[in-house]
């Protein structure tokens, strides 16, 4: 099993949702989110190109967060699921300085925390709380190695690329383009 | 082909616009490690070699320096630590994976390791001294019989000390400016050097300090020549290395880092301590003074700027 995410980014139109969604659904402290949206805007006017990517934690195959952990309270779970036992961690933030994504924060409460893939969801057979509310469905997730689950059917036919591959992470989030 | 560009972000503590989540508490621990790294070293060095009467100072005294230095530094380690209450963690697991494992359970071998070595002279620097418990008594005489089989140990585990400091930032591939491997061997020179200054600074003996002084240009000159090799090494990378590299050349650290550390830290100090080996007089807390600012802002510059770089997408 591996859990994995595709992103629409000809389809998202950075209305937040997913980012309101998440934090609702994880009771995530005010000023902080676990997901966040990017508006990137190339080229010179006239000819301009707009991208919206939906970004969270990669949930790599390769985590440098995982791996720098002197405790053990990064660890993945189930599908491939990235998380932190929040009673394990002792906020050193070593794993805060190994995520090229940024994706981890230091929570107020001292422990780090991060997108979980809403793994109570998910292990319930329910969807993340930021796909169940995309109004643009942009987002799919599921089982990569299920061939006919969302994720797979989503990027079978859609040119997609990872964020920053040249670090070696294997990322798990695809962005349809 | 010109680009516009524009990416909208968050606003996260300490996470955006770029990260800063290490303050002063992980250089000055960095600092302090080295600086006991080093002092260990020598101290274990001039055992094995049997020059213990010629370096009194060295093997003696100065290494009382380095447990108060550990503890200062371990402090600072906590201080750092957001989930404070929960830092046992720490020694209940064992991360081979994890540099900040590793150090820590060094950290937990060489400060026992350099109270017993302090406690092992204790006789010799306060005359009529006295262990009061028989078992003590005993345990002084076992580790002053394998005083030098301790050296040894003390010297190994100095040197992981020294270079876990550097591989403790060069383990993290997402921040370019730490990520090149030449940082274990450029902070543990750089910390053996501010070893040898405090011990310069600690020793009346004009002949020792001389010894010293000549062991510390060595550790000088390789250190100059870590650091161009530093910059060859980014140069020659990838953008993103290149764009750590500018930080220093050009960029808003050029004038702290080439003054305090270049200048101050390593160039005039190694001037002096020449001009003294020469026979001149220069004032013996000069040179040990500029290389431990040199040193401390070495690492704070480091950790401070490595933080900025990152990957670009």
């Amino acid at each position: 099993m591996r859990y994995a995410m595709a992103i629409d980014t000809k389809k998202c139109v950075g209305c937040g949702d997913c980012v309101v969604a998440c934090q609702t659904e994880n009771n995530v402290p005010h000023g902080y989110c676990r997901d966040w949206i990017v508006e990137r805007v190339d080229g010179t006017y006239p000819s301009l190109s707009l991208e919206f990517r939906s970004e969270r934690c990669n949930h790599c195959d390769n985590s440098p967060c995982v791996r720098c952990c002197p405790t053990g309270a990064s660890h993945i779970e189930e599908g491939g699921i990235v998380t932190v036992t929040h009673h394990k961690c002792i906020g050193c933030g070593a794993c805060i300085q190994s995520c090229p994504y940024d994706a981890r924060y230091s929570h107020p409460d001292g422990y780090v925390d991060k997108c979980t893939f809403c793994l109570h969801r998910v292990q319930k057979g329910q969807k993340t709380a930021c796909v169940d509310v995309c109004p643009t469905k942009c987002l799919h997730f599921g089982d990569l190695d299920d061939p006919n689950s969302d994720v797979s059917l989503a990027i079978k036919d859609r040119s997609w690329k990872v964020l920053a591959p040249e670090a070696g992470t294997k990322p798990q989030l695809y962005f349809l383009t | 082909m010109k680009e516009e560009l524009f990416v909208s972000g968050r606003n996260i503590p300490n996470i955006d616009p770029y990260l800063n989540i290490w303050h002063w508490q992980i250089p000055l621990y960095l600092f302090l490690g080295g600086l006991a790294a080093g002092i260990l070293f020598f101290a274990g060095y001039f055992v094995v070699r049997g020059k213990e009467k010629e370096m009194k100072t060295t093997v003696k005294i100065a290494p009382i320096i380095a447990p108060i230095a550990l503890i200062l530094g371990l402090f600072a380690l906590f201080l750092d630590l957001k989930h404070k209450l929960f830092f046992w963690q720490l020694y209940t697991t064992i991360r081979l994976e994890s540099p900040m494992g590793w150090g820590a359970w060094t950290l937990m071998i060489i400060t026992p390791i350099s109270f017993i070595w302090v406690a092992s002279y204790m006789k010799e620097l306060i005359p009529g001294w006295n262990w009061k418990f028989d078992f003590l008594e005993k345990f002084e005489a076992f580790v002053i019989k394998h005083r030098v089989s301790l050296a040894w140990i003390m010297m190994i585990y100095a040197i992981i000390l020294g270079v876990y400091t550097g591989i403790l930032l060069s383990a993290f591939n997402a921040r370019p400016l730490w990520n090149t491997s030449i940082l274990g061997p450029l902070f543990l020179v750089s910390g053996f050097s501010t070893g040898l200054a405090t011990i310069i600074w600690m020793s009346k003996d004009a002949n020792e300090r001389k010894i010293l002084s000549r062991i510390d240009l060595v550790f000088i000159f390789i250190e100059i020549f870590l650091i161009v090799h530093l910059f060859m090494g980014f140069l020659a990378g990838s953008e993103t290395a290149i764009e750590a590299a500018n930080l220093f050349l050009g960029g808003e650290f050029t004038v702290s880092f080439w003054v305090f550390v270049v200048a101050i830290g390593l160039i005039f100090p190694a001037l002096f301590e020449t001009l003294e080996i020469w026979g001149m007089h220069v004032p013996k807390w000069l040179p040990p003074v500029m290389i431990l600012f040199g040193g401390f802002m070495f690492r704070f510059i480091m950790v401070e700027a490595g933080q900025i770089t990152r990957y670009l997408y």
